[in-house]
């Protein structure tokens, strides 16, 4: 288990990404991201774009949640960082907020005004079913694009139980499960 | 609006920043406690009703703290908060991404980004899972979201 992943690791090499791309790359993402960033930003980052794969982007993403503040947002600083320094880094900023937060502001407005039509708690209930299946849909097809090895598959699963579950505090799995997966990993490359 | 104010959400917003591990669930009754509990800047329902609208919108947590800014404060207190909560985490995961970039010939530092992957993706499926049970309490909602699953995975 020399690559867990089985995908050829070029970890921190510079990506070839315009500036003008990263900010249209991650405006996209944003305002995709109802419900969550997470199924916007990878159909952008590995399928559209193929800036990585879904083995980097896993990573990436791993290393954003075990970051303070949201893993997509340090996904794109860490992507940006790559791809044009901390240039790269603001505009990847710039380009995933700035969408959602013009949004949000008309929709607090409409909010403040309408909120209370059965019209509207309908599209926002139905809003949020919807996008508790795009965050489902994209975890399973990570999980089969990643490749796992049989360890790494059932840390997933045992990650999945625990939290999805039996409701585990994130905190807890990530660091428990995260260590044992990384001293796992670590004895198979010692080897 | 009062420069005081704006100073209590930077201050409050950019602590939460780097004390912020955890994700969406962890985080959120922590913005409820700043903003209603200790520096009455809302009542709950008004929170609830914040709450609701930025947990249809990207990145709940970070809009969340956008939309308290805005309740505190307006446009001004908006972007002051949304920046007190976005720059301090940011700059860590800048420095953080360029040391294990610099410590990957390390093979402990490739083991944590390779045996982290399948922990990250397995709390995604828990999230979508949590989140499915949340959100649809009708067949109606189900079918929604099934309907929104087939479409990723297709």
């Amino acid at each position: 288990m020399s690559n867990a992943t089985g995908a050829e690791d070029r970890w921190g090499a510079p990506l070839a990404i315009s500036v003008k791309d990263l900010f249209l790359g991650f405006f996209k993402i944003g305002i995709l991201g109802f419900g969550g960033v997470a199924p916007g930003a990878r159909r952008v980052i590995v399928e559209e774009r193929a800036w990585l794969s879904d083995a980097e982007y896993a990573q990436v993403l791993a290393i954003g949640q075990a970051l303070p503040g949201a893993n997509t947002v340090n996904a794109a600083v860490m992507i940006g960082d790559r791809a044009k320094g901390p240039m790269g880094a603001v505009t990847a900023l710039f380009g995933l907020m700035g969408g959602p937060l013009l949004l949000l502001i008309g929709a607090a407005m409409l909010y403040g005004r309408y909120g209370d039509l059965p019209m509207v708690r309908g599209a926002l209930s139905a809003a949020g079913s919807a996008a508790a299946g795009l965050v489902a849909g994209t975890a399973i097809k990570m999980l089969t694009g990643l490749k796992l090895g049989r360890v790494a598959m059932a840390f997933a699963l045992i990650t999945f139980i625990a939290v999805g579950v039996f409701r585990v505090p994130l905190l807890a799995a990530l660091f428990v499960l995260g260590a044992v997966s990384i001293a796992v990993v670590w004895q198979g490359m010692r080897r | 609006m009062s420069a005081r104010d704006l100073a209590s959400l930077t201050t409050s917003f950019a602590a939460l920043s780097v004390g912020a591990v955890g994700g969406a669930n962890a985080v959120t009754p922590e913005i409820q406690r700043i903003a209603v509990d200790q520096m009455h800047w809302m009542d709950q329902a008004t929170f609830s009703q914040l709450f609701a609208i930025a947990n249809t919108a990207p990145d709940p947590n970070v809009l969340l703290v956008s939309m308290v800014g805005w309740q505190v404060a307006g446009v001004a207190g908006l972007l002051v908060a949304t920046l007190a909560i976005l720059i301090p985490s940011s700059v860590l995961a800048l420095v953080a991404n360029r040391l294990i970039t610099r410590y990957d010939s390390l093979t402990i530092v490739r083991a944590i980004r390779t045996g982290l992957a399948p922990i990250a993706v397995g709390l995604l499926l828990s999230s979508g899972f949590v989140l499915s049970r949340g959100a649809n309490p009708t067949i109606w909602a189900w079918i929604i979201g099934a309907a929104a699953m087939a479409f990723v995975l297709t």
